[in-house]
């Protein structure tokens, strides 16, 4: 259960509103059920009052969503931003995809986000609705008099299980308690246990994986490494558009051609593997880079600070040479 | 009306693709379904639905069209498509074969997709009640009834038994192949999972949404609402909801150079994308707001007036489960006129 709750953040909002240091709010809009929460820009205290919920379903990364929302908008947007959210919004200032002054930045303290598929693994479909109770979330189906509880340690999504920071590396101000970063967070075990394994294995996990691939890129699109103003792949005059693929091993190509493209910059916020409608473990490819980065140039992590230079776009004498790459065990 | 025993159900599957290939829902390792081609020790699925739904079968992500190659004056070309066979998908839900009446609307009128045709011709559809749907189910929003008969056969899931009915001759067909596996029962004899589904069905948080707010005469009404913008002001602008969605019918033409020949191949195309239906003057559609309006516009007011009155959504739910920012076709109908929980 999160420790803030919604009435925290209405009141800072509304405040914030008010006083004019913001003219419009970015949070969770109510949805149909408890978890289906919409991303939303609000910009009236009523507004607020009525439809804007924080519960455990708001995982969603504001970051990205800043890059447009402050193009053609009076004044500043409050946005609550979460640990992670942080880096991905560093990393957009990095590269000069977000105008600093046009947003104030709240940091909130999370505790962990919920995974619905997690929870309707163990309650079962039709669930009516969910209350986030001190012991547990109260899980409520069509199917069931009663209702079940689910501890948020089985809840939890996979990404907030090994949550590689608690620290928020960016604000404006603060609610909740400040946390720290988090390095034995194992983030590198599932990374560890690919390189484990033999090369035809690891070709047929992925071939495996990859091979539910709808190619609708959500995960492209929902990703703040990923704002180019037209992506080539949707360029007909790139000479790369790939609306379909002509092999199955094209397909596999367009994930691993768009994690080269992200590495050094993907900050390892997971939302590409939380909007896959096919549950793809995306993450792993981009974790494979980050492990390798930190092999190879030292601890780097995207985001952590405003203007760092990644180690993939920087020269020092110190640098390996590409040959040395080859000689490690696994790859 | 035939009956056979839930424990006979892969005997009946090995039977079917003894003589035709044989798709139904099977779980990944991740717990989720999709339509796979039977074959000894796989096991048929007991989730709700699919996370693609089965149009595939009949118009395909992708599919070649045609070959052709260019030789001085002349140009040779070359048949790609070999649809001759007879296929069976079963465990197709209720709303499912009904996007196929959806679908049926757009490629089967003049000028008839022989693609599409062809592949609607050899297709067999067992399709299986809803004994558990979900709360981001609405069928009865478009008139399905999750325990009807739909396809060539309808199946319902009983504890320990499979009811089978065959509503075509191709069903009939089907029911011969596998009768040592079945025997004659009362007609009756699935009347109470029937009333379990409806009881179960009458609790779904979305049974009262209606579409009566919609349809062909709307346009005028919604186009300029403006609630638009807030609707599809978190729209990622992925193709998600269009390519998960069964009655999305949108698709691309191109040719792809392969070097010795050209290939043209058809592949689904989403409206929510920017280069969406782009000709020589750019886009029709600049923003996302238009692009996301379409989609709805579309099924809730464009196609019913194109085919009299019939919507094309069949309330499947999956781009509620699916759509990265939940926003959905739920949330449009109850924001600009739909009635629910009343």
């Amino acid at each position: 259960m999160q420790r803030i709750t919604r009435e925290m953040l209405t009141s800072k909002a509304i405040s914030l509103l008010n006083d004019g240091t913001v003219s419009a709010v970015l949070g969770w809009r109510e949805g149909e059920f408890s978890y289906d929460l919409t991303p939303s820009l609000f910009y009236t205290a009523e507004d607020i009052e009525q439809n804007f919920v924080f519960n455990d379903f708001c995982g969603a990364n504001f970051s990205k969503y800043l890059v447009t929302k402050t193009l053609g908008i009076e004044g500043k947007i409050l946005a609550f931003l979460k640990p992670c959210d942080t880096y991905s919004f560093n990393q957009l200032l990095t590269e000069h995809r977000i105008d600093r002054s046009k947003v104030y930045v709240v940091g909130i303290s999370c505790d962990g986000m919920a995974d619905i598929s997690k929870i309707r693994a163990i309650t079962g479909d039709g669930i009516s609705s969910i209350s986030c109770e001190p012991d547990g979330l109260k899980v409520q189906t069509i199917y069931d008099d009663e209702p079940k509880t689910v501890s948020y340690e089985d809840a939890m999504a996979e990404r907030c299980i090994c949550c590689k920071s608690k620290k928020h590396v960016c604000y404006d101000e603060l609610i909740g308690e400040e946390g720290e970063e988090n390095p034995d967070c194992n983030r590198f075990g599932k990374v560890a246990e690919l390189e484990a394994m033999t090369p035809d294995e690891r070709f047929a996990f992925w071939r495996g994986e990859l091979s539910r691939c709808i190619r609708c890129n959500a995960c492209r699109d929902v990703c703040p490494a990923c704002t180019c103003e037209k992506c080539v792949f949707n360029n007909p005059n790139s000479g790369a558009e790939n609306k379909a693929p002509a092999t199955s091993f094209e397909e596999q190509m367009f994930h691993i051609i768009r994690a080269f493209h992200v590495a050094g910059r993907c900050t390892d916020c997971g939302e590409c593997s939380r909007v896959c409608p096919q549950h793809i473990p995306l993450h792993l490819l981009n974790r494979k880079f980050i492990k390798d980065i930190n092999t190879f140039y030292g601890e780097y992590q995207a985001g952590k600070e405003v203007g760092s230079r990644a180690p993939l776009v920087d020269y020092t004498t110190g640098d390996l040479e590409p040959g040395q790459v080859f000689e490690r065990e696994g790859m | 009306m035939r009956k056979s025993l839930l424990t006979s159900v892969d005997s009946i599957f090995s039977k079917i693709s003894e003589s035709m290939a044989l798709f139904l829902p099977v779980d990944d390792p991740t717990g989720r379904a999709n339509y796979t081609r039977w074959e000894e020790g796989k096991k048929w699925s007991e989730a709700l639905n699919t996370v693609k739904s089965p149009k595939d079968f009949f118009f395909p992500q992708v599919e070649d069209l045609m070959k052709f190659k260019v030789s001085g004056k002349n140009i040779e070309l070359k048949n790609t498509a070999k649809i001759d066979e007879d296929f069976v998908v079963f465990g197709v839900r209720p709303c499912d074969v009904r996007s196929f009446d959806v679908l049926d609307n757009v490629f089967l009128s003049e000028p008839r997709d022989g693609y599409y045709a062809a592949r609607r011709k050899h297709g067999i559809i067992v399709s299986v009640a809803c004994s558990k749907p979900s709360e981001t189910c609405f069928c009865h929003t478009f008139g399905i009834d999750p325990a009807g008969e739909y396809g060539d056969v309808t199946v319902w899931k009983g504890e320990n038994e499979l009811f089978w009915k065959a509503n075509t001759e191709k069903g009939e067909k089907v029911m011969e192949l596998i009768s040592e596996f079945t025997e004659s029962c009362d007609d009756n004899a699935a009347d109470d999972i029937k009333a379990k589904i409806e009881k179960i069905a009458e609790k779904l948080p979305l049974r009262n949404l209606s579409a009566e707010n919609f349809g062909g005469d709307k346009t005028d009404e919604y186009f300029d609402r403006p609630e638009w913008k807030s609707l599809s002001e978190s729209c990622l602008g992925c193709g998600t909801c269009t390519f998960v969605c069964p009655t999305c019918q949108c698709y691309d033409i191109k040719d792809f150079n392969t070097g010795k020949d050209v290939i043209r191949f058809r592949c689904w195309d989403s409206c929510m994308y920017s280069e969406f239906t782009q000709m020589s003057a750019g886009q029709p559609r600049l923003t996302q707001l238009e692009r996301f309006r379409q989609r709805f516009m579309h099924k809730l007011v464009y196609y019913p007036a194109n085919y009299d009155g019939m919507f094309s959504c069949v309330g499947c739910g999956r781009c509620l489960k699916s759509c990265p920012i939940h926003m959905n076709i739920v949330k449009v109908m109850k924001t600009l006129g739909g009635k629910a929980d009343e």
